[in-house]
């Protein structure tokens, strides 16, 4: 896990506050647990929209319940709810 | 058009000398309570038509204030952003710098923002500021705001950012009376910071950064979370009951449309049959009497019957939206959506189907990817609106006894007429199937739903929402419904014989009818089917004034003489069929025009009406042929 480290630099940009724990996908995230995003792997139109809706670098996004099947999840950032599908959080790195 | 980047952010519109009318945008991100606010400062003085060249809707009224000013208010679409990424954000920016064709610049802006979600939505104020229009920045859901434990300082925050801040609570109506100061124009200028900079604004961290910034100079402090949304999602999406309530809130809403409705429109039958009577009894002119009582009042009549079941529809849906449950029904929707190359967004549009196609088309704009706007736009019209029930009830009371199946919860006719809204949906879904594999592509996209949370819906929009669809409805019986009963009871009267009508069979109507016949006659109509089926083009309801008129000139659904004129002339397999090709034509000249108009084009509402009527054809003709040979 910690090999992973090396694929952070690209985002070096927007340092990360606990750059000893590993990257991994938002939606492996599970309920109630909280990660700090590091950057988001989609198009741009996307990211942008990710990041009207709080989705920034550097943000603490929070699990929470999710549709019966685990898919689409609820994501708590800044106070707000929003839920995102699985295709869609798969794209989003954070670290716990 | 020269921007005005000279004018102070701080001054409130220049008080007037004589009555001049100004234009003020409202303008907000989605779930900001905007419309509310809009509701309050307008009352019932609004209308709503499209964006010329766009198919955004555009919300326009006057606000309700007196003095030498009119002020008209423009409720532009609900925008996280001014950088144009959708075509609402394409229309709120066109028309805030002034582009948009045949709408004036606004004179000013008001800034609807939720203050329990400051740190989000304060990124907007930069570039609505930037455009250098007088803004007020309103703070709504203050109660909420205070309940929760947060607290803004709105006097700092009007110096930070230069504009005047109203602190409001659009549901209630606390300090919306600030908001009509700033109409009327006696709102207390502000002066700016000498300096204020703006963010770079396509930017969004720094957007975020100088809101935060912004913020914390305020005083700004998060609530607390809203702790009954939590205890009610940990119900509603729950992996056991959350999926049953999804299912329980579907089928009540159904039961009570059928059974609760029932009283009030018997009422109003009665009431348009004694008033018919009273007309008939004033006339001595037995043509007209014939006219007025025979093609007007029964044919308008048979319609508005329908008003309490449409009224009832919209209230359920008002309700499930204003308290933040159709958020999460879409959210419980997506999967089972997903598969069918839709998604969950369009579970809202297509319950609104229910209703009508019509305001659920235009509902699809909140989809934002246009493959699966369309694709929920050409399925739309399978769902079983309620100008499909007059038709639906009428063969259902006359073909199908009134037998209980499950003790007091569900009879027969109600089994029958969930099984003819199952049928709508799966003939819906199978389509979306269909385009997804072949004409509609699915292509990745971001899924994107906000999960606001529950608030009590208000007495008010509820209320002002059931105004605007009840005059809709009764506006298209006054003039498109009206001018068919009309129009056909002319036909149906001429040529005169004798100075009379002559028998329905050499009317005008009843040689169409005739026309038509040997192409229907496979799915076990006859020609006064056919007649009805011309009618109805323009309207589906209209096919059961249609044959009020043709067999006895009582055109209501609940007619007992109809039902059994009806059971006489058509076989079982005729009326199965009847209610099939119902269930899957396109009977609506309003929903083909909507659909040409929310397309662009006049490709995809012929496609649509050319596959549906197929559709409904071949359905028709199976299931009376099925009946002829195995029943």
């Amino acid at each position: 896990m910690q090999l992973n480290f090396n694929s952070g630099s690209a985002a070096a940009a927007c340092p990360p506050p606990l750059p000893t724990r590993p990257l991994m996908k938002l939606a492996e995230l599970r309920q109630g647990e909280t990660a700090v995003i590091d950057d988001i792997d989609l198009p741009d139109d996307m990211a942008h929209r990710l990041m009207e809706l709080g989705f920034l670098p550097g943000s603490t996004v929070e699990a929470a319940r999710s549709a019966p099947g685990g898919d689409p999840r609820v994501f708590r950032i800044d106070g707000t709810e929003i839920a995102l599908r699985r295709e869609t959080a798969d794209h989003v790195m954070v670290r716990r | 058009m020269s921007d005005c980047h000279g004018c102070s952010v701080a001054a409130a519109i220049p008080p007037p000398e004589v009555k001049t009318r100004h234009t003020v945008a409202l303008v907000g991100p989605p779930n900001c309570g905007k419309t509310t606010l809009y509701n309050r400062l307008t009352g019932l003085r609004q209308k709503v038509a499209n964006f010329p060249g766009v198919t955004v809707e555009q919300h326009v009224g006057k606000a309700a204030i007196s003095g030498h000013r009119e002020v008209i208010l423009i409720d532009l679409p609900g925008i996280y952003s001014l950088v144009p990424r959708s075509e609402d954000e394409q229309v709120s920016c066109d028309v805030l710098t002034g582009r948009m064709q045949g709408v004036p610049r606004p004179d000013a802006v008001l800034l609807i923002l939720d203050s329990t979600n400051l740190g989000r939505h304060l990124a907007l104020a930069a570039p609505i500021l930037q455009l250098g229009l007088p803004t007020l920045i309103v703070l709504n859901m203050a109660d909420d705001l205070r309940r929760r434990g947060g607290n803004i300082d709105a006097g700092a925050l009007s110096l930070e950012l230069g504009a005047p801040v109203a602190l409001i609570s659009a549901a209630d109506g606390d300090g919306v009376d600030k908001v009509f100061h700033f109409l009327e124009g006696s709102s207390a200028a502000v002066r700016p910071k000498p300096l204020m900079q703006l963010p770079i604004l396509q930017d969004v961290p720094k957007c975020r950064q100088w809101a935060s910034r912004v913020g914390a100079q305020a005083q700004y402090q998060a609530p607390a979370p809203p702790i009954w949304t939590r205890r009610l999602d940990s119900v509603f999406l729950h992996p056991v009951w959350g999926p049953l309530v999804f299912v329980a809130v579907v089928v009540a809403v159904f039961q009570s449309i059928f059974t609760g409705a029932q009283p009030m429109m018997e009422g109003i039958e009665n009431l348009v049959t004694w008033s018919g009577g009273l007309i008939g009894g004033a006339i001595s002119n037995s043509l007209l009497k014939s006219l007025v009582v025979d093609g007007i009042w029964s044919g308008v009549g048979s319609v508005i019957v329908f008003l309490p079941q449409i009224l009832l529809l919209f209230l359920f849906i008002g309700i499930l939206e204003d308290s933040g449950y159709l958020a999460r029904a879409a959210l419980i929707a997506d999967r089972t959506m997903r598969r069918v190359g839709l998604q969950g967004k369009s579970f809202i549009p297509l319950l609104s189907a229910y209703a009508c196609a019509v305001p659920a088309i235009l509902a699809t704009r909140t989809i934002e990817n246009k493959r699966d706007r369309i694709a929920t736009i050409l399925i739309a019209p399978f769902m079983t609106c309620s100008a499909r029930l007059p038709v639906y009830a009428l063969l259902i009371a006359a073909f199908i006894p009134d037998r209980p199946v499950l003790g007091a919860v569900l009879g027969m006719r109600a089994l029958a007429m969930l099984g003819l809204y199952a049928l709508g949906f799966l003939a819906a879904f199978l389509t979306a199937h269909l385009l997804q594999s072949s004409v509609l592509k699915a292509e990745p996209n971001a899924f994107v739903l906000e999960m606001p949370p529950y608030r009590w819906p208000t007495f008010r929009s509820l209320g002002l929402r059931l105004y605007d669809r009840g005059r809709v409805f009764l506006h298209r019986a006054g003039t498109v419904i009206l001018g068919v009963a009309v129009v056909l009871w002319a036909l149906a009267s001429l040529p005169l014989k004798d100075g009379a009508p002559p028998p329905i069979e050499q009317s005008y109507v009843g040689q169409v009818g005739k026309a038509v016949e040997p192409l229907i006659q496979p799915l076990g109509f006859n020609w006064k089917i056919g007649v009805g089926l011309i009618t109805s083009l323009a309207a589906r309801e209209v096919i059961v004034g249609t044959l009020g008129t043709i067999y006895g000139m009582d055109g209501s659904s609940q007619s007992g003489d109809l039902q059994a004129a009806l059971k006489k002339d058509l076989t079982p397999g005729g009326a199965f069929a009847l209610l099939v090709f119902f269930a899957f034509a396109m009977q609506c000249f309003s929903t083909i025009a909507v659909v040409r108009r929310e397309t662009g084009g006049w490709k995809w509402p012929v496609i649509q009406f050319g596959y549906m009527s197929a559709v409904a054809y071949l359905s028709a003709l199976i299931v009376n042929q099925a009946f002829a040979r195995f029943v």
